[in-house]
C-alpha cells in the first residue's frame, strides 16, 4: 500500500535519510525503531509530508500510496493528510471542547450538519476507547482530561477525518505505563481499519504492537522484516546490538 | 573572629542600592496617587457649583456662555465617536498585520516589518495630527465634499492608524506563544494555512488578543493632540462623523491654552472632565488585564 523507493532527505546539507526503500502492507502495524537522530521520525513525517514546512528539506525518491505519488507537484497536500492521519509525541488537543476537537477535522472538509457531526464524534471517540469516559463531558474543555485521555483525543481526532492511514510518532512517550497500555491496545484494534505506522523509541512496545520492524541508524535503513525476526534473528550484527541493549 | 564576617559599612551596595532603587519606584506610584488626589480633589470643588446628576446627563456643553452649562454627554459622545471609527480602521488592519507576521511572514519580512511598526508607534501624535488635518481631510473632502475641515472621520482614521502598531504587535506576541504542536495537529488532519490561523491560532490567542484591541481602543479615547488638531473644538451630540465634534481631551487642552480665569467654574470643569476621562481609561485597562488573565490559556499538554 505505502511503497517507498529509493528515498534520500536532506536538511540543508546534513543527510538525514539515506536511500530508503520499504513496502508498508494494508491494514498492518509497522514500526520504526533506532536511536535518537537516526531518521525514524523524519521518515514517518515524510509519510503525509509535515517536512515541507521546514524550508531547507529537500526529498529525493518517491512515496506512492495505493500507486499515487505523494510528491508529485499537483498533489493537494491538504487531502494527503486527510488520508494520512497523524499523532504526535505530546498530547496537542486544541484549547476548545472534546467535541470541538474531534469535530474541528471534518469540520473544515465541509460537514455541517450537526447529526452527522454527532455521528462522526461519538464513533471516532469510540474508535479511540475513549467514549465511555467522556460522553458526558463533551462541552467541556480537551485540557481538562488526562495526559492518556488527551492522547486518545487526538487519536480520535486524527480518525474524525476518516483516513486510511495513521503515523503515530512516539505516542505515548508523554504517558505513565498504564495510559501507555491502553493506547497500544487500541492501536490493535485500530489495525482493523488502518494501516498503522508507529515510532518508538520502547523496543518492548514495538515488539508488542507490531507486525513488521524497520531498524534505522544514521539514516540508513539497517534492517526490516517481521517483528518476531528483528528481535530473535535478526540479520543484521548492528541490529542485534541494538535489540539487546548494547547501544541506543 | 569569623573570615566570612560581614564589613558593617553603611555604604555596602547590598544595603543601600535597595533602598535606592525603592525610592525610584515610589516616585511613580506616588506621582499616579498625587494625580488622583488632584483630579478629585478639584473635581469635587467643581461639583460644589455643579450637580454630578446635571454633569453626566446634560446634552449641552457650553461652558463659555452667560448662562454656562456643563453637560458632558456631547464630549463623552465625541470621544466614543473617535474611538468606534479608529476602531473600525485599526482592529482589523492590526489582526490581520499580526496574523500575516505571525502565520505567514518569512523571518525576513518579519525582521524588516516588526521595526517599522515600532517607528509607526514612535512618531509624536501632533505629527499624526496636523498629517489627518493637511493630508486626509483634504482627501475626505475631495471624495466627499461636505466634509467640514474639522472633522471627526479624519482624526479617526489617524486615531486608528495610531494604534494599529499596538494591536498588531501585542496581538502577534499572543500569537506566537501559541505552540508550534498545536499548529502541528491542525495541518496533520489537512487543515490549509488560513484555516489553522482562522480556526486554531486566533482562537487560541483570544485572550491576548481582545486585551490588545482594548488597550489600544484605551489609546484612542485618550488620544489628544490629533483629535484637538483635526476633530475641531465643536462640543456636539452628532453621529455624523463628517462633522467638527469634541471629544474629553481636546476640551482639556482648549482650556488649558486658552485664557480662562484660574479657579473659575469653567477651569475647574477640566478636572471634571479629567477624571470622567482617568476612570474610562481606568476601566479599559483593568478589562484588558482582566480579559488576559481570566481567560489565560496554559494550552495544557
Amino acid at each position: 500500500m505505502i511503497d517507498i523507493q529509493s528515498l534520500d532527505l536532506f536538511y540543508g546539507e546534513f543527510h538525514a535519510l539515506k536511500n530508503v526503500s520499504m513496502f508498508l502492507p494494508e491494514k498492518s502495524i509497522t514500526a520504526f525503531i533506532g536511536p535518537s537522530g537516526c531518521g525514524k521520525s523524519t521518515l514517518l513525517r515524510t509519510l503525509n509530508r509535515m517536512n515541507d514546512m521546514i524550508k531547507t528539506v529537500k526529498i529525493k525518491g518517491t512515496v506512492t500510496i495505493h500507486g499515487n505519488n505523494i510528491y508529485e507537484p499537483e498533489v493537494n497536500v491538504e487531502l494527503l493528510r486527510k488520508r494520512v492521519g497523524m499523532v504526535f509525541q505530546q498530547p496537542n488537543p486544541f484549547p476548545k471542547s472534546i467535541y470541538d476537537n474531534v469535530a474541528y477535522g471534518p469540520r473544515i472538509h465541509g460537514t455541517k450538519k450537526k447529526s452527522e457531526l454527532d455521528d462522526i464524534v461519538e464513533k471516532s471517540l469510540r474508535d479511540a476507547a475513549l467514549w465511555d469516559e467522556v460522553k458526558g463531558d463533551l462541552k467541556k474543555s480537551a485540557y481538562g482530561l488526562s495526559g492518556g485521555q488527551q492522547q486518545r483525543l487526538c487519536i480520535a481526532r486524527a480518525l474524525a477525518v476518516n483516513p486510511e492511514v495513521l503515523l503515530m510518532d512516539e505516542p505515548t512517550s508523554a504517558l505513565d505505563p498504564i495510559s501507555t497500555l491502553k493506547i497500544e491496545e487500541l492501536i490493535q484494534q485500530l489495525k482493523e481499519k488502518y494501516t498503522i505506522v508507529i515510532v518508538t523509541h520502547n523496543m518492548q512496545q514495538a515488539g508488542r504492537v507490531s507486525d513488521q520492524t524497520a531498524f534505522f541508524l544514521n539514516g540508513e535503513m539497517v534492517e526490516f522484516s517481521e517483528t518476531d525476526t528483528i528481535f530473535s534473528n535478526p540479520v543484521d550484527q548492528r541490529t542485534e546490538d541494538y535489540v539487546t541493549g548494547r547501544f541506543g | 573572629m569569623n573570615a566570612f564576617k560581614r564589613k558593617k559599612n553603611w555604604y555596602s551596595s547590598d544595603r543601600v542600592m535597595p533602598k535606592v532603587l525603592l525610592g525610584f519606584s515610589l516616585i511613580s506610584i506616588l506621582t499616579t496617587f498625587a494625580i488622583v488626589f488632584i483630579l478629585l480633589k478639584e473635581s469635587i470643588t467643581f461639583f460644589s457649583s455643579v450637580s454630578v446628576y446635571d454633569f453626566f446627563t446634560g446634552l449641552k456643553w457650553e461652558p463659555l456662555f452667560a448662562e454656562p452649562k456643563f453637560g458632558v454627554v456631547p464630549l463623552i459622545l465625541g470621544t466614543v465617536m473617535i474611538t468606534f471609527f479608529s476602531s473600525i480602521v485599526a482592529l482589523p488592519v492590526g489582526l490581520g498585520s499580526a496574523i500575516y507576521l505571525s502565520e505567514y511572514a518569512p523571518d525576513r519580512v518579519r525582521t524588516i516589518v516588526k521595526p517599522i511598526l515600532e517607528i509607526l508607534a514612535g512618531i509624536p501624535t501632533i505629527v499624526y495630527g496636523f498629517f489627518a488635518l493637511t493630508f486626509v481631510t483634504p482627501i475626505l473632502q475631495k471624495i466627499i465634499p461636505s466634509t467640514e475641515v474639522f472633522n471627526a472621520l479624519s482624526a479617526s482614521i489617524v486615531v486608528g492608524i495610531m494604534i494599529i502598531p499596538m494591536i498588531s504587535s501585542l496581538s502577534e506576541d499572543a500569537m506566537m506563544a501559541v505552540p508550534r504542536a498545536l499548529r502541528n495537529g491542525a495541518y496533520a488532519v489537512g487543515s490549509t494555512k488560513l484555516e489553522v490561523a482562522i480556526k486554531v491560532v486566533v482562537p487560541a490567542a483570544l485572550s491576548g488578543i481582545i486585551a490588545s484591541f482594548v488597550l489600544g481602543l484605551s489609546r484612542a479615547v485618550g488620544e489628544t493632540m490629533i483629535v484637538a488638531l483635526a476633530a475641531g473644538l465643536q462640543p456636539r451630540i452628532s453621529f455624523n462623523p463628517l462633522e467638527s465634534i469634541e471629544t474629553l481631551t481636546a476640551y482639556i487642552v482648549q482650556v488649558s491654552a486658552g485664557d480662562i480665569q484660574y479657579g473659575s467654574v469653567e477651569y475647574l470643569s477640566i478636572y471634571a472632565v479629567g477624571i470622567t476621562l482617568f476612570a474610562i481609561t481606568l476601566g479599559m485597562n483593568l478589562l484588558a488585564n482582566y480579559i488576559s488573565s481570566k481567560f489565560r490559556e496554559d494550552y495544557g499538554g
